[in-house]
């Protein structure tokens, strides 16, 4: 690779200028945006924003027009397929409907990571270990031989965070975590989330159109002592979450980028929709 | 002018690219063996019975079609002679390339495109693996493996079909009926009969994964993938088969 394709050190995921189309129809617009480590950015949007071609074109799964996408430093632009494996198989990613094998159990699931992983397989025992400590991560260490048909959405859910999170990435992408969950397990899912963004201090890349899924983000931390989320208080003996950054798509386009008392103050009748109402008060 | 002809040739290149990457893959690593043994399986084993029932009903109709126009020219001894060329030549290859198009093309088609519509296959290509490498390659080299054993016994089969029909209706002997079936039967059948099946599943096999593949919809496009994938793949088999046929008469 050449030296000037090579992005800053600490960006995690950096996209400058793409663009990408889809026959006549543009799914990204000139987007511009980088990530640091360990941050939190909320991507918002409505169906056909564009969320999730961000999202695919952030692991080279649909291959920008033009521009450049940094993965973990590396320009996977001109990627071949091929090499691509290697650099997206060391970040996390959990789709829309969990995207979980149906002809592979509970464990097999989140064992694929670290048995298909290109840098080098892991050992049976180490793979048992880390399947478990997954799956107690989300509190599904019961389930290991089920199929993911056997099992509720949102568990599915929480098994597709336990193999997104297995091999420890340094950046974990989720495409509409809390998409057709009751509002009770999309606060499981999110707290699960959060937990694991402050445990293993990944960056996570979360695209949403609920309000609350970014509110929680950027609101509550995980306490490892007491095991449960607590508000986070500003300036408080609670050291801080890292810094969430909400990000508002419209056709392709970042419409806004900015904190999340910068969005429940947007005067923009698009931003609005995605504010609940009670928030301004 | 030609923007009618634009489409077609899209998915005919975009065909060849998966033909050619399920090739490649053949020597590169990694090699999923157990998904290729599974493959098998569920392909050679899966389909035994129902090659089996039609093989052996495919011998026992032509005997009896062909005894009454062989009984003309008094020539019923030779009917061994005509099912044993009908079936290893031609009939042979070419039901069972169509049993198993419609039932493992249907298969692949429908399983790929369920993970397709379901991001299976996304969630594969995120982890770090080729579902070109990890569901095509295995799938098209057990089809391959597995369609020319098939045929050899459903060829076998039909012969025993023809026999069982042969001995009471037509009053010759078992060995009279072997003996022409046997003679009958030049290399050059025998080469064209295997080198149909292996053609064939190169076609089932690879048409089932491309429809599979390019599933979109849900599961309205998963029924319509699977509907593609059989008709284009029999429609492949007969234009496969007149084209070796072709080839060894004029060698002949």
């Amino acid at each position: 690779m050449s030296e000037d394709n090579s992005a800053p050190a600490e960006a995690v995921l950096k996209f400058e200028d793409v663009s990408l189309h889809f026959d006549e129809i543009t799914a990204l617009d000139h987007l511009s945006f980088e990530m640091m480590p360990g941050a939190t950015r909320v991507v918002l949007g409505a169906a056909g924003s564009g969320k999730t071609s961000m999202l695919k074109a952030a692991i080279g799964l649909v291959r920008p027009d033009s521009g450049h996408i940094f993965l973990l430093g590396e320009d996977i632009t001109r990627m071949s397929e091929r090499e691509m494996f290697v650099t997206r198989s060391k970040v996390g990613v959990l789709f829309q409907e969990g995207g979980l094998f149906d002809s592979l159990t509970v464990a097999e699931n989140v064992a694929y990571p670290l048995e298909h992983r290109c840098t080098g397989k892991v050992n049976p025992t180490e793979v048992d270990k880390r399947v478990k400590e997954a799956l107690r991560f989300v509190e599904l260490e019961k389930t290991l031989d089920q199929f993911p048909s056997e099992l509720s959405g949102g568990m599915r859910r929480r098994v597709g965070i336990a193999r997104a999170v297995v091999t420890e990435p340094p950046l974990v992408l989720y495409d509409s975590p809390t998409a057709g969950l009751d509002p009770i397990t999309a606060n499981t899912i999110m707290a699960l989330i959060a937990k694991e963004r402050d445990v293993a201090n990944t960056a996570n890349l979360i695209v949403t159109y609920r309000y609350q899924d970014g509110q929680l983000m950027a609101n509550f931390r995980y306490n490892p002592v007491k095991e449960h989320l607590e508000h986070f208080v500003p300036n408080g003996s609670n050291s801080g979450p890292s810094q969430t950054i909400f990000m508002v798509m419209k056709e392709g386009k970042v419409v806004f980028e900015g904190s999340q008392s910068e969005l429940v103050a947007s005067k923009d009748e698009y931003i609005r929709k995605f504010v609940p109402q009670q928030t301004h008060t | 002018m030609l923007d009618f002809l634009k489409s077609p040739i899209e998915v005919l290149q975009e065909f060849y690219i998966l033909a050619g990457r399920a090739l490649k893959n053949v020597v590169l690593q990694p090699h999923y063996v157990d998904d290729i043994a599974l493959q098998m399986d569920n392909i050679g084993i899966g389909s035994l019975p129902i090659v089996i029932m039609i093989g052996f009903f495919t011998g026992f109709i032509i005997t009896m079609q062909m005894s009454r126009a062989l009984a003309d020219y008094g020539a019923t001894d030779q009917v061994g002679q005509i099912v044993a060329i009908t079936l290893v030549r031609e009939l042979g290859p070419v039901l069972t390339a169509v049993i198993v198009a419609g039932r493992n093309a249907a298969g692949i088609a429908s399983e790929l495109g369920s993970m397709k519509v379901t991001e299976q296959i996304d969630a594969m290509r995120a982890l770090g693996t080729d579902p070109i490498q990890k569901l095509v390659t295995p799938r098209m080299l057990a089809m391959c493996a597995m369609l020319p054993c098939l045929t050899v016994i459903a060829d076998f089969v039909g012969l025993i079909g023809g026999y069982v029909i042969a001995i009471p209706t037509l009053g010759i002997s078992g060995t009279q009926y072997w003996t022409t079936a046997y003679q009958a039967l030049e290399y050059n059948d025998l080469v064209q009969g295997l080198l149909k099946p292996l053609l064939f599943a190169f076609v089932i096999s690879l048409v089932g994964c491309f429809y599979g593949l390019r599933t979109t919809g849900g599961t309205q496009g998963v029924g319509l993938a699977t509907t593609r994938a059989v008709v284009v793949s029999m429609i492949w088999v007969f234009v496969v088969t007149s084209l070796v046929t072709r080839v060894f008469v004029n060698l002949h």
